[in-house]
């Protein structure tokens, strides 16, 4: 096995699977609180980069070329706006449909799904967007290699895996030591009780949403800045990839959400690169299917067990 | 106190006034036209068989699930169509059926739980409440088995300890009232005296409580009035002591003769 080629699929299953771990955890999260897989949760990614690009496009206007500010600055406005399709998604999709049946938000799921990527088609048109390279460098180790003799990290790749392991570590910590989190995390174990204890539901609710979505966002804006370019169909495939990995990693389980999708994104890079790469997604999906048939609780998740 | 609605309490109105209440879950009507009255300063006890409605009686005055006809009053406001949050943010505490502690949490984090009744912005100022470090202390000072196992799962407690959790987590709001949903259920019975002996104790600290109890025998002996629940209405009330001795109770509850 050539050492370089599996470095060079490493370093790429890491970046990609910190891009499906952020997009998980907003899947995880959702499904511990109110029990419903958010399939619009792709869509919101996928609005997160058209964000990203029309910020760009903006602050370019204006004359900004710092990177770090740029980068900065789009980042807290496509967090910001994502974040506010999240909470009206939940608002207006989900929240009327609370004391009905368990298929009723999952219909209302997919039709919020069809709804925002047809008015992100119409509005933004169907075409394939781009947005230029914004940061540009690599890191090639050896530095001073021949032929194809390296592994090579761009900047934007590192840019990838850091900003993912600070939104996560972010997270953790807000649901872990904050009073905020211990609402959450209240309201996912028992929410009739946390309601008795004083906790406002309902706005609990709204919260996972935002920070589903600011998660998504920040996945959105590092894959847009990535590759450069995107369409209104992006959230559908990515949507189900970070499914997968959510679902890897133990439905219902933050820590599992994000190992999940490392696992995942390891899992597709080295299938891609050692054995086909034209199967790679459909190597996700069986690994999906095995999981859901032999381990429906995942790496991490608990089983269901009946609450009495 | 805490939350927009205005307590200007008039010092005669009852702490719980409930007024012919009907209730129920979906097509099923649990209560019927129910009313009783809580006093300040008073262990209020509500004895009944399984399934009379004692829980529902409880869940309706927490708006969970909200009343459908008659009035709630604490402290002579209206609170029937408060939501559930809100009507906990006034002071009314509940311990429900079956304990519902969190067990994928710690015992702290249960207790500081309690917390989330006490400020405005709830979920983001609680802890900097002055006088918490009191609070957990007196809760601790009540069960020290809590103390002990400050650091450990909800989940890893025994059944007596569990009650204790719970009811420890509803002090910590600094209730003005205090629900007891079944406290005995399950517990040996020199666990379950303790934590009586305790509800007298928490009674003597300012705290009302109301009790809801299948064991009449026991709540009987410790309440300052009680209630008997059959099919979801009232059909005997009277002092505690007065109930213990009345020949229908003692056939019906007591399995006396």
């Amino acid at each position: 096995m050539d050492i370089y080629i599996f470095g060079q699929q490493l370093v790429n299953g890491l970046v990609l699977g910190s891009t499906y771990g952020l997009i998980a955890v907003g899947y995880t999260m959702v499904y511990g609180i109110i029990g419903m897989i958010n399939f619009a949760h792709g869509e919101i990614y996928m609005i997160s980069a058209y964000l990203t690009a029309i910020f760009l496009a903006l602050l370019a206007g204006f004359g900004l070329h710092s990177v770090p500010v740029v980068l900065l600055l789009v980042l807290l406005c496509t967090l910001f706006l994502t974040a506010l399709y999240g909470w009206s998604v939940e608002r207006i999709a989900y929240r009327p449909l609370r004391h009905s049946n368990r298929l009723a938000p999952l219909i209302s799921a997919i039709g919020i799904s069809l709804i925002l990527q047809n008015y992100i088609r119409i509005s933004q048109g169907a075409r394939n967007q781009g947005v230029p390279p914004v940061l540009e460098g690599v890191w090639r180790i050896p530095a001073q290699a021949v032929e194809q003799q390296f592994v090579q990290i761009t900047y934007q790749q590192s840019l990838i895996v850091i900003t993912a392991l600070a939104s996560m570590a972010l997270l953790t910590w807000v649901i872990h030591h904050t009073a905020l989190g211990r609402a959450c995390r209240a309201t996912q174990q028992d929410r009739v009780m946390a309601n008795l204890l004083g906790v406002d539901t309902d706005r609990i609710i709204s919260v996972v949403f935002v920070m589903g979505a600011a998660m998504a966002a920040v996945a959105g804006m590092l894959v847009t800045l990535n590759y450069g370019s995107f369409d209104f169909y992006i959230g559908f495939l990515m949507g189900i990839k970070a499914f997968t990995a959510a679902v890897l990693g133990g439905i219902g389980s933050l820590p599992g959400a994000m190992l999940g999708g490392v696992v995942l994104g390891l899992a597709e890079s080295f299938f891609a690169g050692f054995v086909n790469s034209d199967y790679k997604d459909v190597f996700a999906f069986s690994l999906l299917i095995l999981f859901l048939i032999f381990r429906p609780s995942g790496f991490l998740g608990v089983p269901e067990v009946e609450k009495v | 106190m805490n939350e927009s609605l205005p307590i200007t309490a008039v010092a005669d109105d009852p702490l719980l006034a409930v007024k012919e209440i009907s209730a129920g879950y979906g097509a099923i009507e649990a209560l019927h036209g129910l009313s009783l009255q809580v006093n300040r300063g008073e262990i209020v006890a509500l004895i009944g068989a399984n399934g009379a409605g004692k829980s529902s009686l409880l869940m309706t005055i927490c708006a969970n699930p909200p009343a459908r006809r008659g009035e709630i009053r604490y402290l002579g406001q209206e609170i029937t169509r408060l939501a559930t949050h809100q009507i906990a943010r006034l002071g009314i505490a509940h311990v429900p059926e079956g304990r519902r502690v969190f067990a994928g949490m710690t015992v702290e984090e249960n207790l500081a739980m309690g917390l989330m009744a006490l400020a405005n912005q709830p979920v983001l100022s609680a802890a900097e409440q002055p006088g918490v470090v009191e609070d957990l202390e007196r809760v601790y000072h009540l069960f020290p088995r809590l103390r002990e196992r400050a650091r450990q799962r909800a989940g890893t407690l025994s059944g007596g300890e569990q009650q204790m959790l719970a009811i420890g987590r509803a002090l910590m709001s600094r209730p003005r009232l205090l629900l007891l949903d079944e406290p005995s259920l399950g517990l040996a019975p020199q666990i379950m005296g303790r934590i009586f002996a305790t509800l007298r104790a928490i009674v003597e600290e300012g705290t009302t409580i109301f009790l809801v109890e299948q064991n009449a025998n026991q709540a009987l002996q410790l309440a300052d009035r009680a209630y008997v629940l059959v099919n979801g209405c009232i059909t005997l009330s009277g002092p505690g002591q007065e109930l213990l001795t009345s020949p229908e109770i003692r056939k019906a509850y007591l399995g006396g003769h």
